[in-house]
């Protein structure tokens, strides 16, 4: 009975990922999720929460859902100094990461979309690179 | 079966999978725990402002200070002013890759070699790895760049290059590579390079004693290996060994005393778990494989590694200092007959620290992410 309900739960789950995600964005969010676990899980950590006082969450981030362009501009460029994010004032520094414009897409689509954050509007390689310093 | 009703059964399911996702998560906190102390005795300087992350530092014999900053640049701080060196190598910068380590060759004032390490996309396949380099410097401009080792294959992921670089008291280099972000295949080959330490002459030469040698297919400059990310490479002044300290994953940084030919079982045994909470491996030890000399959970993010023997700071005096990344504050371990028995925290909350060295001044300066090279002053008593 347990595995039939947990069967049941799970498939509900795909058929609400599925019906909500375009194929291409699906695949971007993939690529993302692989450049998340290489240059950003150390110090945002696997479900986005970041650490207090330390490294802001990106989970339910006010920061990142309201700032799209910065927010684009610090993975690229990296980014110092203060910013409140969710009520909390974090002042620390973070290095630019070496990432291509397409990588950098792929990675604010993932970090977009997951841990509660829903962004209706893909991120494209095209209007990462028009982001300049 | 007896009945239960659905709101019961939904309550046990999700408190057995809870339970089970703690369960996965568990580890042992370091016995011995880092403090803060009560009384405060030293002051900090900025001694070199506004560098965004110093990963190395040299001071030469005029006691200007030469620089790695990790985007790509090597500053020469003299006077109060910085100087872009020229003619630096091209970095390759990605993930935690860039311009790495700096050391001057001990006999320094005689030959003018200066050592450093950073990432390069050189040679074959995209990407890039971990390689040392020796130079000369004349008027602001590198000269006579020769590349002594290239880690091989360059590869696009952006972890674990290390990087450190130390002599010894006979005159080996020691560096360090980390596994590059392939732990499976990496730090247990001795036919690969990643996640080891590796000696040569200063010359680049690969010393015919060294463990593998004799092994056809060996990497024959490996010294030890099975190392994950070792961003501390000292040499201790008091014994001449080699010690290191590595990034572990969640929990299991540590700190070991490198033996020729040894394997320090990277990731075969482990007391850390992953990012996400499970584990990678059941085992903390195994027959022919080291233990660490200590080991922290939860992790620190150990960066940098020096030895106190200057009479400057004389409650220090043979204590070991690391950089913590993650918390932010610097290290003090207090040891007896090799084991720690005190930690604690230093220049708490002035940002995370990238390296800590003693300068031939006997003072301690310590690398401050967005800050810069911050001096630690001893009150006067």
């Amino acid at each position: 009975m347990k595995f039939i309900f947990l069967f049941c739960f799970l498939l509900l789950q795909a058929f609400i990922f599925n019906i909500t995600q375009d194929p291409i964005l699906e695949e971007s969010i993939k690529r993302g999720s692989d450049i998340y676990s290489d240059f950003c899980v150390t110090c945002h950590l696997p479900n986005g929460e970041g650490v207090d006082g330390e490294y802001p969450p990106l989970a339910k981030s006010d920061f990142l859902m309201k700032n799209r362009v910065q927010s684009i501009m610090t993975i690229k460029y990296g980014a110092e100094g203060e910013i409140i994010v969710n009520g909390k004032t974090f002042n620390n520094t973070m290095a630019p990461l070496g990432l291509a414009d397409d990588e950098i897409a792929d990675v604010m689509n993932y970090i977009t979309n997951s841990w509660g954050n829903e962004n209706d509007k893909m991120i494209t390689e095209e209007e990462v690179s028009k982001i300049k310093k | 079966m007896k009945k239960i009703n659905p709101v019961k059964r939904i309550t046990i399911l999700i408190f057995i999978i809870s339970s089970t996702c703690i369960a996965c998560a568990q580890q042992n906190e370091s016995l011995i725990k880092a403090e803060s102390p009560t009384d405060i005795k030293y002051s900090t300087e900025i001694v070199v402002p506004d560098i965004l992350i110093a990963w190395g530092m040299a001071f030469l014999p005029d006691k200007s200070l030469l620089i790695t900053e990790k985007s790509g640049e090597l500053i020469h701080f003299k006077n109060g002013m910085k100087t872009s060196i020229k003619e630096v190598p091209e970095i390759y910068v990605r993930g935690q890759g860039g311009f790495l380590d700096i050391k001057l060759h001990p006999d320094y004032e005689t030959n003018g070699w200066i050592y450093m390490t950073y990432g390069s996309a050189d040679g074959d396949g995209d990407g890039g790895n971990t390689t040392l380099m020796r130079a000369k410097l004349v008027e602001n401009t590198l000269v006579d760049k020769e590349v002594l080792y290239k880690a091989v294959p360059n590869t696009k992921k952006g972890q674990h290059w290390g990087s450190r670089i130390t002599f010894d008291n006979e005159g080996y280099l020691y560096f360090s590579v980390g596994d590059r972000g392939n732990r499976d295949v990496n730090p247990q080959d001795i036919t690969r390079d990643g996640g080891k330490i590796y000696r040569l002459y200063d010359d680049g030469r690969i010393p015919e004693d060294n463990p593998f040698f004799d092994d056809e297919n060996a990497k024959k400059a490996i010294y030890s290996y099975g190392h994950r990310n070792p961003q501390g490479l000292t040499t201790n002044p008091m014994t001449g060994e080699i010690w290191e300290n590595e990034h572990g994953p969640r929990g299991g940084d540590e700190i070991n005393i490198i033996k020729k030919g040894k394997n320090y079982g990277w990731p075969i045994i482990s007391y850390g778990i992953n990012y996400d909470g499970t584990t990678f491996t059941e085992i903390t030890e195994k027959e022919g494989m080291e233990q660490p000399l200590f080991y922290w959970v939860p992790s620190i993010a150990p960066c940098g590694m020096t030895f106190v023997s200057s009479d400057v700071y004389p409650d220090w005096k043979g204590d070991v200092l690391v950089g913590s990344l993650k918390f932010s504050y610097l290290e003090r371990l207090v040891l007896e007959n090799n084991k720690v028995v005190k930690r604690e925290k230093l220049i708490e909350n002035l940002g995370r620290i990238r390296n800590v060295i003693q300068g031939p001044d006997g003072y301690i300066y310590v690398a401050v992410e967005g800050k810069g090279i911050v001096k630690i002053i001893p009150n006067e008593s």
